[in-house]
């Protein structure tokens, strides 16, 4: 009896080749605990940096090597989705996430150590904040939280199931509230970004999983193949299904912070510390689109018409919302959370048609997105005042007359945002109006480059204050970073330049690799 | 080879912007020989271009394969096309560009910034270059931005100025409009003919219906009012004054405003196709030229005089352009004299403000001849040209679209003969109010004539100023040089050649005894009574007044009511601070746990609206 019971659940597969770069950034990330558990202070930082950058070139490696046409397969009996589309996402998460490591690690532009706080669990503005700061401790857990969200969002991007999608989600989000909430300077900003970002990513999560129950209940499966099988074989009661593509949909934009999904983000990305902004823009922007083109492409291909006109309606009132909001902006971070929101109704429009161009569009996109922001955020590190980073605009006056060098990167990733030809902007937004035209949604293209011409104001707005206005007596300074910084900074900026005017050979290669697995 | 003409001025302007003040000393001068190897390397091409005959002329040369979506079966190359219309471009923005140049190594040498004027001043050459010599309409784009950018970059180049920055400003945004115009074509074109590049949609023209050509004609013409300062988006040249006069001379009367123009002509296909836009063309020409002269008339600024002089005179190459076959030649062919006598004439008052202590005010000019003799000879050569008398060159170009406009309609013509005679009237005015009348400068003003690196530019443009128009109208050469490109039909007046001369020189000269009489005496201060067209002129028209209503207000109550939904936490934070520190107020604790609230009922509405959304597409 209890054979044949055994005899009908197949022995779970597990190719861990395929799966080797969530495995060692998770082995990393486990590693990270025990040497919270075992260094002495000291020597953590230490360690950390050695773990999280080799365990980011072995697990870069290890996509670099299986990515190739061979190495496209299903994997963990089905629930993991290894294709082309699964490992560029991979591979650009890793790439932004060193980025963001790198910015992480930076601690020569505060006087006072790295942009985290020294012990978070002391009181913001007490005694023993000063006492702990002064001693230079640092709160070295930010690395294992670090590697656990990159080992998450591997998996979300790559998630074949709908409950494997729930966990890596949940794994990808819960360091991140915490890292959210270590902010060394403004730090009850920081904490009270924290607490709204986790009650409402919770709230989000609930309805994400009440959409999966609703899948199940209708198709009878949790894996994106089962259920577009399942959707099409099916003819009885459309609301459930309705419902669940809705609540599906909700989990996710809201991730990717889609009008009106979109409250949190300027509150979470202006209290977090930049680093983690710079990570959350960057690498979390890119996950949480990976996965949302995967349910929409792979579960729910088949009611493209149904939810076409659903991500229509959100991709035009993203941009419209985000880019005007957006122009009322006096705080550069916050300015950029709502250029992260506009930037995501671009992708968004992506979504219009479902061929294979459309799908590299939205790639590119975010290629060309997450650079660009981590760029821009990593200069934004720079520029300090004596209280900590300068992100009032106003007080940016004349920045071009005291440093050309991060004025001139400034005004490259603003151009680029801005869609500017020869920049990186250009190539993406170019391609997603493309891919939308050829989908037929002419109208929402117009509504996208009017969106343009409007967030053009604002991203010009920096580089005519940087450049042509007089410096204020008080301003801010420009600090001169370490190495890790330098390098995060130059590497964007080669990123945005060569995509710009270069981008035939990334389209080629993205192209043909853009056919998902189900 | 083709490319090297736009390589040289963007590699030079790339080393001077990225090496910094490490090339204070040669950048100037790598700046200049970037410009004219650029310009030698245009004249082999022309000379090359001769030697073919007038079919072959046309060659495309790929640099390399820009963007291709291959499955959308598109493609786009960065490829430069040279032809006859192309090169002429070419050769008219090398050839004054340098000359600009050589004269800003002496109007720019005390500034300290002198390094990056030049670095964008190449900047400038090599976008302009890209945007005459793309062979199709998106790599067009790029150098339109890149003119655009330059162009702001030199008109807020004073910083120091708040008036420049505000200038530069105003430039922007006027130029986004038009700029908005330009992409909305080209995505036209994409989704219509499945190309942008010039051949194909000029294929593509023909077989599709009215409405294309009409929607990216008008689209088109957008575009061209925004870069070209044509009404309704005209109020930025005006102001665009604030930079540097070399600036004024190569970007805002030159080259770059005439970019417009370009675009038109490039575009002879579509407008051929399409009757409205083409009406539409000739009566912001029209409109354009009448309003630039009036306001030409009006200013006691010389600069801005000028530039309502341009605004006038482009005027009249947009309207050539909207006549069609009959008018494209003529349209180019004064752009390129207009080129020389307008270079001329903000060079001259250039040489004037830096011998007045940076003064524009004409009615503390007066006199200026007797001191500086190669300005006031430069400056009067620019101005017979102007007013189209022959045989310098504006008569030729002027008199040419005054016959194709008469062959149009009567009410084009009667345009740009009224306009013709305010050209008359304010140049005249300009001239006396600077040159001839009686000194009224200020106490400590001794004017003197500017170096040879100033005169020797105003020299040479001066020469093409007289020459132009006889060299290239000999023959009809340049109707037959640029024919195979834009086509050509002669136009036929309703009045014998011979007498629309006579009437135009008649016009012209009423115009100038109007402006000596108006004029034999200048008070030091302008008049405060005058009637209402003068002060409506003053204020350009209120075109400042039109912007404000149509683009400013609406944007900013949208911004206001939009903005309501973004309640800060900035705020919150920097109120609540002070009540933080003494005990956590109850008060701020209820607006935090508000703000999750309202964002969490916002998710939950706004998943309720998807899920409608849904049903309703099921439905």
């Amino acid at each position: 009896m209890i054979q044949t019971v055994l005899n009908t659940i197949p022995t779970p597969s597990f190719e861990y080749a395929l799966l080797s770069p969530i495995l060692i950034m998770f082995l990393a990330a486990c590693l990270g605990v025990l040497v919270e558990a075992f260094f002495s202070i000291e020597k953590r930082r230490f360690a950390h940096l050695i773990i999280v950058f080799t365990s980011l070139l072995f697990a870069f490696s290890a996509v670099a090597l299986q990515s190739g046409p061979k190495g496209r397969a299903l994997a963990a009996s089905g629930t993991v989705a290894l294709d082309g589309p699964g490992w560029i996402l991979q591979g650009t998460i890793l790439l932004v996430a060193t980025l963001s490591a790198l910015l992480f690690a930076e601690s020569k532009v505060d006087p006072l150590g790295d942009a985290f706080a020294s012990r978070a669990s002391t009181l913001p503005g007490g005694e023993e904040e000063k006492t702990v700061t002064k001693l230079g401790w640092t709160q070295t857990e930010i690395w294992p939280l670090f590697t656990f969200s990159i080992s998450g969002m591997l998996l979300f991007v790559t998630a074949n199931d709908l409950l494997v999608l729930f966990v890596a989600l949940e794994v990808m989000s819960l360091p991140l509230y915490l890292l959210a909430g270590l902010a060394r300077r403004r730090r009850l900003l920081s904490q009270e970004a924290a607490l709204k970002y986790f009650i409402l990513g919770a709230l989000a999560s609930g309805i994400l999983l009440f959409g999966s129950a609703l899948t199940y209940a209708y198709t009878g499966s949790l894996e994106f193949g089962q259920i577009s099988n399942g959707i099409s074989s099916a003819n009885n009661s459309p609301g459930l299904l309705t419902a669940a593509i809705a609540l599906v949909a909700v989990g996710m934009l809201f991730k990717v912070g889609a009008v009106p999904f979109h409250q949190w983000v300027p509150d979470v990305y202006m209290g977090s510390p930049t680093p983690v902004t710079s990570f959350m823009a960057g690498a979390v922007k890119v996950a949480a689109f990976g996965g949302l083109l995967r349910v929409f492409y792979v579960a729910f291909g088949a009611l493209v018409w149904d939810w076409r006109p659903l991500i229509w309606v959100v991709a035009g009132l993203t941009m419209v919302v985000g880019s005007v909001i957006a122009l009322a902006q006096s705080d550069f971070k916050r300015m950029l959370a709502y250029s992260s929101i506009s930037n995501g109704g671009f992708i968004l429009v992506g979504f219009s048609a479902t061929n294979r161009p459309a799908i590299a569009a939205v790639l590119i996109y975010l290629i060309a997105y997450a650079f660009a922001t981590v760029g821009a955020f990593a200069l934004l590190t720079l520029i300090r005042e004596q209280a900590g980073e300068s992100s009032t605009l106003i007080r940016w006056k004349g920045l071009g007359k005291k440093s050309p060098l991060v004025a001139s990167l400034m005004s490259l990733f603003m151009l680029s945002f801005a869609g500017i030809p020869l920049t990186s902007g250009f190539t993406a937004k170019f391609g997603v109006f493309t891919a939308a035209i050829s989908g037929g949604a002419t109208a929402l293209v117009l509504v996208g480059v009017l969106a343009s011409v409007i967030a053009a104001v604002f991203y010009v707005r920096v580089i005519i204050l940087m450049f042509f206005s007089e410096p204020i007596p008080d301003g801010p300074f420009v600090v001169v970073p370490s190495v890790f910084t330098t390098i995060a900074i130059t590497a964007s900026a080669l990123v945005t330049i060569i995509l710009g005017l270069f981008p035939q050979v990334i389209i080629d290669l993205i192209s043909s690799a853009s056919v998902f697995l189900r | 080879m083709i490319a090297a003409v736009i390589a040289l001025p963007a590699l030079s302007a790339a080393l001077l912007l990225s090496l910094g003040n490490r090339t204070n000393k040669f950048g100037p001068w790598m700046a200049i020989i970037a410009s004219t190897s650029s310009f030698l390397i245009g004249f082999l091409q022309f000379l090359q271009m001769l030697a073919r005959p007038a079919e072959e002329r046309t060659a495309i040369t790929t640099v390399y394969e820009w963007l291709a979506v291959p499955a959308a079966g598109f493609k786009v190359d960065f490829a430069l096309q040279l032809d006859q219309l192309s090169i002429s471009f070419v050769l008219l923005i090398t050839f004054v560009g340098t000359l600009i140049h050589i004269y800003s190594l002496g109007y720019m040498s005390h500034d300290e910034n002198q390094r990056r004027f030049f670095a964008y001043l190449n900047l400038f050459v090599a976008a302009m270059l890209l945007l005459v010599l793309a062979d199709n309409y998106l790599l067009l784009y790029v150098g339109w931005e890149g003119v655009g950018l330059a162009s702001y970059l030199l008109i807020g180049f004073w910083q120091h100025k708040p008036s420049a920055a505000v200038a530069a400003k105003k430039a922007f945004v006027a130029n986004r409009v038009g700029d908005f115009g330009l992409s909305l074509a080209i995505m036209t074109m994409f989704i219509v003919f499945g190309s942008v590049s010039f051949s194909d949609v000029n294929e593509g023209v023909a077989g599709a219906p009215a409405w294309v050509s009409l929607t990216i004609g008008l689209l088109l013409l957008l575009a061209a009012c925004g870069k070209s300062a044509q009404f309704p988006l005209q109020s930025w040249l005006l102001d665009a004054m604030e930079g540097p006069t070399p600036v004024s001379a190569l970007i805002h009367a030159a080259t770059m405003v005439t970019a417009g123009v370009y675009l038109i002509v490039r575009s002879a296909s579509i407008f051929n196709a399409s009757e409205i836009a083409q009406t539409a063309v000739v009566v912001i020409g029209a409109i354009s030229l009448l309003m630039g002269a009036i306001i030409g008339a009006a200013k006691d600024d010389i600069k801005k005089s000028l530039a309502g002089s341009t605004m006038s005179q482009i005027g009249y190459m947009v309207l050539a352009a909207g006549l069609g076959p009959i008018g494209y030649v003529f349209a180019i062919l004064h752009l390129i004299t207009h080129g020389f006598f307008k270079a001329v004439m903000f060079l001259g008052a250039g040489s004037v403000m830096h011998a007045t202590n940076d003064n524009v005010d004409m009615r503390r000019y007066g006199g200026l001849s007797k001191v500086m003799i190669f300005t006031t000879i430069t400056f009067f050569i620019g101005y017979l040209a102007i007013i189209g008398i022959p045989p310098f060159a504006g008569f030729y170009s002027k008199d040419h679209i005054i016959e194709a406009a008469l062959s149009h309609s009567w009410w084009a013509g009667a345009a740009v003969l009224f306009g013709a005679g305010l050209t008359a009237f304010y140049m005249t005015r300009m001239v006396v109010m600077t040159f001839v009348s009686k000194p009224r400068w200020e106490d400590d003003v001794h004017p003197h004539e500017s170096p040879l690196s100033m005169t020797l530019p105003m020299i040479v443009l001066s020469i093409g100023a007289a020459s132009m128009g006889i060299i290239l109208t000999n023959n009809h050469m340049f109707e037959h040089w640029l024919e195979p490109v834009t086509g050509f039909v002669e136009p036929e007046p309703p009045l014998p050649i011979q007498t629309i001369t006579i009437i135009t020189l008649s016009v012209v000269a009423i115009g100038v005894l109007a402006g000596i009489w108006q004029y034999r005496k200048i008070a030091k201060v302008a008049p405060k009574k005058v009637s209402f067209v003068v002060t409506a002129a003053r204020k350009d028209l209120y075109g400042d007044v039109m912007n404000e209503a149509l683009l400013m207000r609406p944007g900013q109550s949208l911004t206001k009511v939009l903005n309501i939904f973004d309640k800060s936490v900035i705020d919150g934070f920097v109120n609540g601070l002070g009540l933080f520190t003494g005990g956590i107020s109850s008060r701020l604790r209820k607006s935090e746990t508000g703000y999750v609230r309202s964002y969490a009922m916002s998710i939950v509405f706004g998943t309720a609206i998807l899920v409608i959304v849904l049903l309703i597409v099921r439905l």
